[in-house]
């Protein structure tokens, strides 16, 4: 009966983590996954665009999960998150959008990634920044989106756009057409002008105008060659660097919750420990709770001083702290750039950076 | 950080609870942390057990520095 599958009403489970699921914030970024009948949050969107598109869709389900939970537990979270997701036999799933938060980029990334050899299809939306997307956009179709909630219409309308195509059977086009990132995947087609001809006219569009567009473009990985090991510890001077955001109790230099603007560097100089009337944590992207109440457990000062009585090694007067949060990658560079500079100044030979 | 730092010439030990996100950005010397909130520490421990876990942690990280290596290394229990 053709007219049934017309009218066929597709099965979609959607995965959100514990903000848009609507469990609660940072502080309950370890809960469990769970799963709820229906659609949540970002999900009515995704219903109603749908809706307008003409294609009957239904969320089935819900499956949320705490950000810090699956980045810690991340085998142990695919292990129950898959077949709960299985178990709703879905004909499309829908990670995110993560915008540019790092965990739930990772959770959507890896979860996306496990459902496809699955035989399910699967699709996400991620800041170009993201974490996820490096790691993820060879094995998932992910659709370029902003960096802030407030990309959110846009983000979904793009994936709604994407996930019709993959629940109709139609062909998916090039990355750039479909707003995803590329993939990586070679695919043969017969263009109507013979290669000569496009060389020639790139070959004038790069001569003649300010921009042009390669059609192979080289991928770029920028590593760096790692440094000589150190030597014995006596006598060298190790300096703590921190994205985990511990400062001087009050801020003093306002470095944001997230997306910071800057970094700080602060003295050392008499300090055995930190302590949490001296030093608090200013980043907005983990429960500050731990940190708060004992800094240490982020900048390990009390066992720097420790260590530095048995091994002979001279911790560097001065720390440099960031809040890594949705810090943009230029903005890390820059800083670091600049921490170097001065480290390399002060006779600096190993560095400790910690990250929450 | 870690590998803007360590391309200005300083090695880098990079004791991180995401190890994904660190090898994403590219640090040379990555050693595993406790959990996002309290990567040095775990508020259920003693306070002395807590301090031995992070005299472990940093002695990984002194030893992942003396550690020649030729490409990016995750320092596991060793």
């Amino acid at each position: 009966m053709s007219g049934t599958s017309r009218n066929k009403q597709y099965r979609i489970v959607h995965y959100l983590n514990q903000f848009f699921g609507g469990v609660g914030g940072e502080e309950q970024a370890n809960c469990e996954p769970r799963t709820i009948q229906g659609s949540k949050g970002p999900g009515r969107l995704f219903e109603k665009f749908f809706r307008e598109q003409n294609v009957p869709v239904e969320i089935v389900a819900t499956v949320i999960c705490g950000d810090s939970y699956f980045a810690e537990n991340q085998e142990k979270g695919l292990g129950e998150i898959l077949p709960e997701i299985q178990g709703y036999s879905p004909d499309l799933v829908i990670a995110g959008p993560a915008f540019n938060a790092g965990r739930y980029g990772m959770a959507c990334g890896a979860i996306c990634s496990s459902l496809n050899p699955l035989g399910i299809p699967a699709i996400t939306a991620m800041y170009k920044e993201n974490p996820g997307v490096d790691q993820y956009r060879k094995t998932a179709l992910i659709v370029e989106c902003a960096d802030i909630v407030t990309g959110m219409e846009d983000a979904v309308q793009k994936m709604v756009r994407l996930g019709k195509k993959v629940l109709q059977g139609e062909k998916i086009e090039f990355p750039k057409a479909e707003g995803c990132f590329e993939q990586g995947l070679r695919k043969n087609y017969f263009h109507a002008e013979p290669a000569y001809q496009r060389a020639i006219a790139l070959l004038l569009q790069k001569i003649g105008s300010d921009s042009f567009e390669t059609e192979y473009p080289i991928p770029f990985f920028d590593r760096v060659d790692p440094q000589a090991a150190i030597g014995d510890l006596k006598g060298l001077t190790i300096a703590l660097v921190t994205s985990g955001g511990i400062v001087p109790t009050g801020n003093p230099d306002h470095i944001e919750s997230s997306n910071a603007s800057k970094y700080g560097r602060y003295s050392l100089e008499g300090l055995e420990k930190l302590e949490t009337k001296t030093h608090q944590s200013a980043h907005g992207g983990y429960d500050n709770t731990y940190a708060n109440h004992d800094p240490n457990r982020v900048l390990p000062i009390d066992m720097m001083r420790e260590l530095e009585k048995e091994l002979g090694f001279k911790q560097h007067e001065w720390y440099y702290a960031t809040v890594g949060n949705g810090t943009s990658v230029d903005s890390a560079q820059k800083f670091a750039k600049e921490i170097a500079v001065e480290l390399i100044r002060d006779g600096v030979q190993a560095v400790i950076l910690t990250s929450t | 950080m870690a590998k803007e730092i360590e391309r200005a010439g300083i090695p880098v030990a990079h004791i991180c609870s995401i190890i994904t996100i660190s090898q994403t950005v590219g640090a040379n010397r990555i050693i595993p942390a406790i959990a996002i909130p309290h990567p040095l520490g775990n508020p259920k421990l003693l306070p002395d057990e807590e301090k031995d876990l992070r005299r472990n942690l940093l002695k990984k990280a002194f030893k992942a520095l003396q550690t020649p290596i030729d490409e990016q290394t995750v320092f596991l229990d060793s």
